[in-house]
């Protein structure tokens, strides 16, 4: 049995079922607060009831996420033991950052939860969904600082294989991190807001919503495809920038990203295809010099090739499908909103058509395979090492014997939570419609009053 | 003072912080759950959920400062203790999650399900039991480091009575400190049926709890004789802590100052930690990590403190708001508000 593949697998089964609750827990936050913001300026219950709704299902993914981040946490030195030994030196000042972040995002989160109506003013309760904000996404940013130290190790001197003469702030502010800090933060923000624009238009594609419902459904997909817009503009920038530090460097995991094999100016810059017998690019799209100009910004300049790495330190090639996959979504996260905008503007057109709607229902969970195609590419993509140019994943990894017993363990575990969140979600929602409960919390609201 | 004892300082002060609140969340789980088979559940529930719902995140973070400090602090203890570990911590991993996500289902999404209640309950006695496994096998005689290779040494670790007085005192522990602190909650709230029923635990629990010292007192002088033997230079450690057990005990029994009553519990456990704590050192892992040689570089070291320094001016005021908010807002404890 390989010990080191299972490692591998069970940190990646982990991560993979965490990062889709720590990005509803980085993300969910910013649209509540501006659901109940736009409630209280507005004076309206529409938004208000939409903040208390998105927070109720918020929760129950917080757990889970607080649960599988504790799991990671533990995990990083259960199944990682010689990188902790040895990194810990270096990244354990983010790493216990992250936790205060934390901390503090969970202490005013459980304010937010039970303080809805103790505050003369409702403005009181608003600003209790700051710091959950700032928590959220300042934990997000230590945490990526830790990752982006593996791709890019700085602040330190190596001595007998150990870790010597480290600063730890020049570790923490890494090449990567920007570019890395940028990325994960805008495509999170972008990924809840797809979500919960994903949930508004099914919600109104089910039709049995009565006119109360459908206003407090419409109002919602309009602010969150607002905000999806925002976001997916910004993420386009920001995984461009991502690119350029890539070129710049981590030339392998562009160059694997792209199979882009030999050094050379004027580079192509290729989409789709497979990769034949002879490892040679086949069914592919070109676009000549594309690949420079993503680079550099400049058709002419010279992208290096994968042929200047050792064969052993080369990043497996399937990445490429993981990066086109990837970009194909970002874009369409882009087009779509733009599109609702656009027919809204149309006179005559309806933007809440069956097929408009089931394209922003698709946004969701596209937003999600994003997510995770995005952090295969850059985790798999900087393989074979474990920290890039100074230990390779191998040498990392425990010995036990009984890691293979704990990868079905944790499996069951995450298989078990996955189906119970999706239940309790469900049955959340399903027997307590917004109008009903609309209805309850404001009896003064009138039906198809407030539009 | 030297980083190394700051840092461990830290870390003990968390760890004690996390044994007082989690075991007022472990107990209060299992509480809930004999009330229920009792049928006291309509007494009960009122007052544990309104007290654990806005902190049940929070005490999971005291764990997590813990690991990811030692880490930080002391990096070869994640080798030693990552290797070890893997088994008994994975355990420990998966009954937190079924407990903290189990908890929000319970809670926040479908009402009254009795598996939960039944997981929430016994995770909560599993949970300190798989934890104090750590503390065990700090004394030494269980990890052993072969040809590089460090491994667990199970049927030592399963056949050891130290190893089970430390379980069993973990077990008893929670279930006292978490009565006592119901005690003091079910005063505030002014709820009289609540109070009788939780009071009657403390008093039920303080047995043991006091029995179960003592023997794991007498075990550990079995097992680790350099350790006992400076507990023993602490002794005035001890006797305060037994101090404060008996003027926990006497309040209750009176039914007066709940409040004191509980600081004193505190107290009690304290001086009973962080004298264990004190007699354990210099050795983080006996005899392969001290905390002179498994600390970290200087550089990090102050790092860490400086970051805990700005972390704790941010923390102290945010946790003391959430107490004026729910602990000692009396109109929230009474269920006034919700």
């Amino acid at each position: 049995m390989d010990t080191v593949l299972i490692a591998r697998l069970i940190t990646a089964m982990t991560l993979g079922f965490h990062i889709i609750f720590a990005t509803i827990g980085v993300g969910v936050p910013l649209m509540i607060s501006l659901a109940e913001l736009i409630g209280i300026k507005k004076n309206d219950p529409h938004y208000l009831m939409l903040a208390r709704r998105w927070t109720r299902g918020f929760v129950i993914t917080v757990a889970i996420g607080v649960v599988t981040g504790t799991a990671i946490g533990l995990q990083l030195s259960l199944v990682w033991p010689n990188f902790m030994q040895v990194a810990g030196n270096v990244i354990s000042l983010p790493l216990f950052m992250e936790v205060f972040a934390f901390f503090f995002e969970a202490i005013f989160l459980g304010m937010y939860l039970y303080t809805w109506d103790r505050f003369k003013k409702p403005i009181t309760h608003w600003l209790l969904s700051l710091p959950v904000i700032i928590g959220g996404g300042f934990s997000a940013i230590f945490i990526t600082t830790v990752n982006a130290f593996m791709n890019t190790p700085d602040g330190f001197t190596t001595e007998d294989g150990t870790f010597t003469a480290v600063n730890p702030i020049e570790a923490m502010l890494n090449p990567a991190t920007p570019s890395k800090v940028f990325h994960v933060l805008s495509s999170a923000y972008l990924t809840c807001a797809a979500l919960l624009a994903a949930i508004a238009a099914f919600m109104i594609l089910k039709k049995k919503v009565t006119d109360q419902g459908v206003a407090y459904h419409k109002k919602a997909l309009k602010l969150t495809l607002t905000v999806t817009f925002i976001f997916a503009s910004v993420n386009l920038l920001s995984g461009d920038i991502s690119a350029k530090f890539l070129a710049n460097h981590q030339e392998e995991k562009l160059a694997a990203a792209e199979w882009h094999f030999e050094t050379e100016n004027n580079a192509d810059l290729i989409l789709f295809g497979w990769l034949d017998e002879d490892n040679e690019p086949a069914g592919e799209i070109r676009i000549p010099g594309a690949l420079s100009f993503l680079a550099h910004s400049d058709f002419s300049s010279e992208v290096t090739g994968l042929e200047e790495f050792p064969e052993n330190e080369r990043p497996p090639l399937w990445i490429h499908y993981m990066f086109d996959l990837m970009v194909v979504i970002g874009m369409i996260l882009a087009a779509i909103p733009l599109l609702y905008f656009i027919v809204t503007k149309i006179k005559n057109w309806n933007a809440h058509h069956k097929l408009m709607l089931s394209l922003i229902a698709v946004c969701g969970p596209l937003a999600f395979l994003a997510i995770e195609f995005g952090w295969i590419l850059a985790e798999v993509g900087r393989q074979p090492w474990i920290i890039r140019g100074y230990m390779r994943v191998e040498e990392a990894a425990t010995s036990s014997e009984y890691i293979g017993l704990m990868f079905f363990l944790f499996l069951g575990l995450y298989i078990v939570l996955g189906t119970l969140c999706v239940i309790t979600l469900r049955k959340m929602f399903r027997n307590n419609p917004a109008e009903e409960e609309l209805e309850k919390q404001y009896p003064t609201i009138e039906k198809g009053d407030i539009e | 003072m030297s980083y190394e004892i700051i840092g461990i300082s830290v870390l003990w002060i968390f760890l004690y912080g996390y044994l007082i609140v989690a075991s007022i969340d472990f107990g209060a789980g299992f509480f809930a759950y004999y009330a229920k088979i009792t049928k006291h559940d309509h007494i009960m529930n009122q007052l544990i959920s309104r007290y654990l719902s806005p902190v049940w995140e929070v005490t999971n973070v005291f764990f997590v400062f813990f690991f990811v400090g030692v880490v930080g602090f002391f990096p070869e203890a994640a080798y030693y203790y990552g290797s070890a570990l893997l088994v008994p911590a994975s355990i420990a991993i998966i009954l937190l999650a079924i407990r903290g996500s189990f908890y929000a289902f319970e809670n926040y999404g479908s009402k009254q399900s009795s598996i939960y209640m039944f997981l929430y309950g016994a995770t909560g006695l599993l949970i300190p039991a798989s934890l104090s496994i750590a503390l065990t096998l700090s004394e030494g005689g269980f990890i052993v480091e072969q040809n590089g290779v460090v491994s667990l040494q199970y049927l030592e670790l399963f056949t050891s009575p130290y190893a089970w007085s430390v379980v069993f005192l973990a077990i008893v522990s929670v279930l006292y400190i978490s009565a006592a602190f119901l005690t003091f909650y079910a005063s505030r709230a002014n709820d009289k049926p609540a109070l009788n029923l939780v009071r009657k635990y403390a008093l039920f629990w303080s047995v043991p709890t006091i029995i179960a010292s003592l023997t794991t007192f007498i075990a550990l002088s079995q097992h680790n004789e350099r350790h006992f033997e400076a507990m023993l230079d602490l002794w005035w450690m001890f006797g305060l802590s037994v101090g404060f057990f008996m003027i926990a005990i006497w309040l209750i029994y009176e039914k007066k100052y709940f409040g004191i009553a509980f600081i004193s519990v505190m107290l009690q456990f304290f001086f009973a930690f962080f004298g264990y704590g004190k007699g354990h050192l210099p050795y983080i892992l006996d005899p392969y990590i001290t905390i002179s040689d498994g600390v970290t570089n200087d550089s990090m070291a102050i790092a860490l403190i400086a970051a805990f320094i700005g972390g704790l001016l941010l923390l102290i005021p945010s946790l003391i708001l959430l107490m004026k908010l729910f602990l000692f807002n009396a109109d929230y404890v009474k269920g006034k508000r919700d």
